[in-house]
Formats: C-alpha cells, structure tokens, sequence
C-alpha cells in the first residue's frame, strides 16, 4: 500500500541510474541516517554509543571490505585482521612520526599503505582459487601479525609491543581520539566516515569495476573470454578491499580502543568478520551492517537480557548460555535463509509491496 | 510449527526485550557497588575462577561479618570477560556508571584489557588497579594518576629471577658467562621482561636467548629441541600463559632441563597450570607476589563465616589456598583497604572513582594492618605515594612439589633503583607521545 512505485515516473537517465530509484527507499534511507546522526546521540547513553554503536560502525566497515573482496569479486579471504592491523601500525606510525597531520590524512594514507600490501596478498590471487586463496590469505594473517610483533619499529620500540593513539582533533579542536575526547564526538566522526565509505562502495560496485569484480565471482574462465583481465581486476579487488579494512582497523585502534596490541587483530578477527558478511549476505552493503549488528549486538544483547528481567544468574552460566543461543541463532539463520539476512530483507521489501492483498 | 510463525514470535520476542529499559536489578540505597570483571570462562577459566571466587569471598566476609565497610554494605557484581578484550570492554562500560557512585575501581585481570582501557580511565576518572600485569611503567604515578600497579611489575619479576639465580650461583660475579633463556609468549605480556633481561645481561655479562611462542603455545617441541639439545642453557625464564605453561614443562621434562632451573613468572605458577602437567612439574619453580597455601587466618575466617553456612562462592573449600584464589583475596585486600581509605576521609558512604584514586595515592598497608586483616604473610606491606604507584614490587620463589607450592625464598625486593630510572623513562615516552603533562606531586 505505501511501498509502492505507482505514478513514480523517470524522466531522466540519472533518474533511472539512481542508487534508489524508489521514493519511499530514499525516505527511508534519509530517515535513518538523520536517526544515525542526530537521534542516537542525543537519546543514547555512553555505554550505547561507545561500546556498542562504535564497534558496531568500524566492523561493519571491515566487513563491507571483506565484502567487496569476497562477496563482489568472489575471492575468499582470511587475512582480514592482518590488513586491519596494517591499518592501525601504519596509522600509528603516521601519526608519530608527523604529529601534525590531520587524522582524515593518516586515515587516508594508512587505507593507501593497507591497500599496498593487500595488492601484494592478491598476487597469488591469480593462480590459486577457492580455499586454497583462504589458506594463502590466512598466511597473510600470521605472517603480518607477526611481523608487527617482531619488529620494534612498527610499535617506536615499546616494550610490550601496544601501540596507542595520540590525541588528535578532527575539525577545529574537537579531539576524536585520546582520553578526553568524548564519546559522541567519536561516534560522529566514525560514523561520518563509515557512511561516506559505504556511499562510495556502493557507487564503485554498480560501477564498470564492480560488474567486471561480479563476472570474475559468477564465471571466471567467461569473464576472461568476455575481455576482462584477470589480474587488473582481483588486485583492485584486493587493494579497495583492504583499503576499507586497513581503515576499519586505523579507527578501531584510534577512535574506538585508543591502544591496542597486534593480538587485538587476529585470526579470530578475521573469522569474525568473515561470518558477518556470511550471516549479513554476500555481495550487499546492507548486508554488512546487518552481519555486523547480529555479531556485535545479539552476544551484548544477551548477556544483559537475564539482568534486564531481573534474573539472578550466575555470569558464568550467563557466558555458556550466550553462547549456546547465539551458537543456535547462526545456525537457524543458515538455515531458514541461507543468502543472509539482506536477503530476508529484500524479501521483506518485494511482499511489502504487495501488502496488504497478495495474490 | 510453521517456520514463518516462529521467525515472527522470534521477531517480536526480540523487539519486546529490546524495549524493556536497561535498569539495574534494585539494591539497597546506601552500598558501595563493586565491579569485579572475571573470566569464569573461555580458554582460561580454569585460572580464572579461583580467582573469581577468591575475590567475591572476601568481599562477602566483611559483608557477613562486619556488614561491609564502616557500615557501608558492598555490593559485588561479577561481569564475565572469557579473558576477551572486546567483552572485558564492554563489561567495563556496562559496570562503570552502576551503583550510586559507580565503579570505585577496575581490575581487568588481562593484559589486553589493560591496555584498552588506560584511556578510558582517566577519562572516567575511575582508578584502574592491575597486580602484577599491565604497564610496568604505570608505577609512575606522576603521568598515570589513575594506575596502580602493587604489588609488582613484570620488570621488577626479571629482575628479581635474576637476582635468585644470582644468590643460587653465589653472587652476580659468576653470573658472567651463564646461559639463560627466556621463553615467552609472544604477546604484549610476554615481551615486557625482554628489555630488564637485555639491560641484566649487558650488566652482568650472561647470554640472553630469547625463545618466543606463539598464542596459545601448544607447539613448542622445536623449542624445547633447541633448548635441550643445542643452547643447554643453565637457567630457563618463563612467561607464559594458560595452556602454555604445563607444555613447556611437559617438554622440558621431553628433554630433560632440569626442573629446578627452570623458574617461571608469577602467571606461570597457578595450581591449575602445574596439576596438567603431572610428575613433570615437580621440582618447578615460580615466582609469586603471594603467599602460598591455606593456612592463614583470612582463610579461616572465610571457612568459618561463609563455607560453613553455605556462602562461599567455590564449589568446595578444596579450593581454598590456590594461588589464585589468593591472589583474588589479595586484590581484594587491596581494593577495599582504599575503600576504607576513601570513606574514612570523605564520609562513611559510598565513595567515588575519584575519592578511591585519592586513597589508592595515600594506601598504606602494613605489618599490623595485615595482621589484623589476618593475611599476614599472604602478601607483602604496601605503600603508595602519589609518584609511586608500585611500592617494594618484592616476590617470593616457590616450588611445585607434586601437590602444592612451598615457599623457597624471602620476599626478594628488585633492584628498585635501576628499574625507577627505566619506569620514569618509558613513562616519559609515553607522555610526550599522548600529549600528557606530568602532575606534580608533593
């Protein structure tokens, strides 16, 4: 009844191209970011925005990049919390070494530095396929954490090897990292970045790069027969992919812990991110943050929910339930909707337009 | 059932609950809220849970018995981290703001906690209390007002093995020459003693040979290889971690490294960690900022007035003088003798973050002071300042023999003089790197 496209006409090509081309989808776009920006930080308390509205962001981000690699162009990808650590050493490194630069520079340049190695993890890309590109990409894992472990240069030489974030203002003296910066400024600039990030993936997937990434996912001997090269192609795959996460990992060390060690990005970080866009659906930028919520928030979620009720459980036995259910949820998710739940929500969408009398 | 039925119940089940308001299960008006963050579960509960009920048995003593602190009743809320930084995050956040003044202090029990709240704190204003983990150099109470490292410092834990094999080879003159290595887990945590050994070594002429594990330390044949066959070192250090430790001494024991001269941190020194490793264990040696053993008077109090009415938080009273369990009593020693401090200043109600940082910098736990806690012995007297925040930093060596440790040593005090120098500078680096100007202090 309201979600319909009836007298919405076109008039233009850009009209027809548009990300949304339906009114009611804009409307509802519009209206979550304007609850995003300006209704969630008036409303939400510290614990909300900082511990759970900023990891849920700077995750989602990762996993758009996982998605973009994995889910776009279809090459199966372990290594995400090595190029996210590649993002926060390099942003660190950035940082120290010229105290002046401005935090959307040492974000950029530590994306570009990530994107740099993720080309060269690419590489084998070429040759290996499937779960044999996981296992190499895995290596990319172990191999990155340990050299930002190994080597004292990456941490200026700290003993204990945990770099942590000096603070930095983002636009005139409102700090977004450090000890005093506040909690609301942090989540605006995460989430500032975050949506324009997501905006720009978006527009590159329906660009010619993001069908030429679709064809190599759906046939890649076709798309070679077609005219796309290979190599070109999953490398800028791999490099936009890991340009996303060396980000997502320069704000979760910056904006979101403000000290971390290699160890905060390991391989469980990669699995993490990579049952969100499992869980989320691949191939979707709505996808990502439906993932990211449901990793993020359903554990917090039910770990509170004995103490909302009033229950007296021992933590203990809340930990072993948290994640029995949780346990249960993925698979039930799996298998009611094995394409995620962006999927469930396209369904979503195409009944709501027949509602209320489908045929 | 339909499976469109149930998605919808689940949907609106979901939906439901997220509307109920967060609001904290009611307690009394006037208590002083105690936020304890533990890992009963996950990879390293078995270490965790003594510690755990350790911690929540003392505070329930003065509960029960005292009815709390100068009559001001704790109340003790457990959130549990699963050793997990992310979770021990969100714990902290959750606990901070409960109770009418909110979390008095923290003690996150893991090194990667540590470190992802140090900004936090300061910001929160809520002191953050880590025994024998975290920053070594956040004894520097001048740049990091609201850390607290007593009772010691994995720095000073370096120094103090070295000073132990040095009495054992009779005197630091024949340490020249000697072979020691070190085998650590290679993490944050692992590598803190590297640059102490580095500075030893240089000053005492022994060869340093450092062997790093990787998480979670289950495959260290190829070290142990090394370290039996080819290096043959005359001194073994560990610092190790969970599963780690009954490994490396099953493997020590593979190659036959004599067990007496192998002499692990104080995390390398839970019963938990030796039961795992059976006979091999026997002769191990560690280091431990507490007293060992079942036999002091806290204990019996906690048997008399908690496990005989059925109170006690441990399954049993079998577990009652692991070395976790009373490094739990300790911490709460610690914790609540600054509560005490904060109330006896500002009033005898419940006090703040800010009003504990107050005491924590005045805290003088003596002689006298623990014997009438009745953990005499089970640590050592501790004295802060407002620039100190670490006090004597001494621990004692102990050795596994089979069933239970047995204290070897004295209370060995590290070379605090050296050490101060080291903590002051890597202190001063991280202040001219976060910006941080130091407080003066009188």
């Amino acid at each position: 009844m309201f979600y319909r496209e009836a007298g919405e006409f076109k008039a233009s090509y850009k009209a027809d191209q548009a990300i949304l081309p339906i009114r009611q989808d804009r409307w509802f776009i519009w209206a979550i970011l304007a609850v995003a920006f300006l209704v969630i930080p008036a409303v939400s308390s510290d614990y909300w925005l900082g511990t759970i509205m900023l990891p849920f962001l700077i995750l989602a981000l990762a996993a758009i990049g996982l998605n973009v690699l994995t889910g776009y162009a279809g090459q199966l990808s372990l290594g995400t919390g090595g190029f996210m650590a590649t993002g926060a050493f390099a942003a660190y490194k950035l940082a120290t070494m010229f105290p002046g630069m401005h935090i959307l520079l040492v974000l950029l340049f530590s994306g570009t530095i990530t994107a740099g190695v993720g080309i060269l993890f690419g590489i084998p890309s070429l040759r290996i396929k499937g779960f044999y590109l996981a296992v190499a990409t895995l290596a990319s894992q172990f191999f990155l954490i340990w050299m930002f472990n190994k080597f004292g240069w990456f941490t200026n030489y700290s003993s204990s090897g945990v770099i942590s974030a000096p603070p930095m203002t983002a636009i005139g003296d409102v700090l977004v990292t450090g000890a005093h910066a506040t909690v609301t400024a942090k989540y605006l600039f995460a989430l500032s970045i975050v949506t324009l990030l997501a905006l720009i993936t978006k527009n590159l997937v329906r660009s010619n790069i993001g069908r030429e990434w679709m064809a190599v996912r759906d046939m890649d001997i076709a798309a070679e027969i077609i005219g796309i090269k290979m190599l070109p192609t999953k490398l800028k795959a791999f490099a936009y992919s890991s340009f996303l996460c060396g980000i997502a990992g320069a704000l979760w060390a910056f904006v979101h812990t403000g000290s971390v060690e290699p160890l905060a990005f390991d391989v469980n970080r990669s699995f993490q991110i990579l049952f969100m866009i499992i869980i989320g659906g691949l191939g979707s930028i709505m996808g990502a943050f439906l993932g990211s919520a449901f990793i993020v928030l359903l554990p917090i979620f039910l770990s509170n929910a004995p103490h909302w009720f009033g229950l007296d459980i021992p933590v203990d036995l809340i930990s072993h339930i948290e994640a029995m259910v949780f346990g249960a949820l993925i698979i039930f998710f799996l298998i009611v909707e094995p394409h995620g739940l962006a999927r469930l929500w396209q369904i979503t969408k195409e009944k709501l337009r027949l509602w209320p009398f489908p045929y | 059932m339909n499976i469109k039925k149930v998605k919808t119940g689940i949907i609106a089940a979901a939906v439901g609950m997220a509307c109920l308001v967060s609001t904290p299960a009611v307690m009394a008006a006037e208590s002083q809220f105690i936020g304890s963050l533990v890992y009963r579960t996950g990879p390293y509960a078995p270490g965790g849970i003594p510690w755990a009920d350790g911690f929540a048995d003392y505070i329930n003593l003065l509960n029960e018995r005292d009815g709390g602190i100068n009559g001001v009743k704790l109340n003790l809320e457990e959130c549990d981290t699963a050793y997990n930084t992310d979770k021990g995050v969100e714990c902290y956040e959750r606990l901070k703001g409960n109770g009418p003044t909110g979390m008095p202090a923290v003690m996150p029990l893991s090194t990667g906690i540590t470190y992802a709240l140090l900004d936090r704190v300061v910001a929160d204003k809520i002191p953050l209390i880590t025994s024998g983990y975290g920053r070594a150099d956040g004894s520097d109470g001048t740049i990091f007002p609201y850390v607290f490292v007593p009772p010691a410092t994995y720095w000073g834990g370096a120094d103090i093995a070295i000073n132990y094999i040095s009495q054992q080879e009779g005197g630091y003159g024949n340490l020249k020459g000697k072979k020691i290595a070190l085998v650590y887990h290679d993490s944050a945590y692992g590598k803190e003693p590297i640059k102490t050994l580095e500075a030893l070594a240089a000053q005492h002429g022994f060869n340093l040979t450092l062997f790093p594990v990787p998480h979670p330390g289950l495959e260290q044949k190829s070290t142990w290889l090394k370290i039996g066959r080819q290096l043959r070192p005359d001194y073994v250090l560990m610092w190790g971690w969970g599963v780690m430790n009954a490994t490396a001494i099953k493997e020590a024991a593979a190659v036959n490294f004599p067990r007496e001269k192998f002499i692990g941190v104080w995390w390398s020194g839970n019963d938990a960690d030796m039961v795992p490793a059976g006979d091999a264990a026997v002769g191990y040696k560690s280091l431990q900022f507490n007293g060992v053993g079942a036999d002091f008077d806290v204990h019996k109090m906690i048997k008399q007035v908690l496990y005989a009415n059925g109170k006690g938080s441990a399954k049993s009273e079998a577990g009652i003088g692991e070395v976790a369990y009373n490094r739990g009593v300790q911490s709460a020693v610690i914790l609540t003798e600054a509560l005490q401090g904060a109330m006896n200043e500002f009033g005898n109600k419940p006090v703040t973050g800010e009003q504990v940082q107050w005491a924590l910098d005045r805290l003088d736990i003596d002689e006298a002071r623990l014997k009438a806690i009745g953990a005499e012995g089970l640590f050592d007297p501790i004295k802060l300042s407002c620039a100190d925040h670490l006090g004597k930093g001494r621990a004692k060596m102990t050795q596994w023999d089979g069933t239970q440790w047995k204290a070897i040593s004295d209370w060995i005090e590290p070379n605090n003089e050296m050490l101060g120098a080291m903590y002051k500078e890597s202190a001063a680096a991280y202040a001219k790197e976060k910006g941080i100007t130091p407080r003066a202090c009188n």
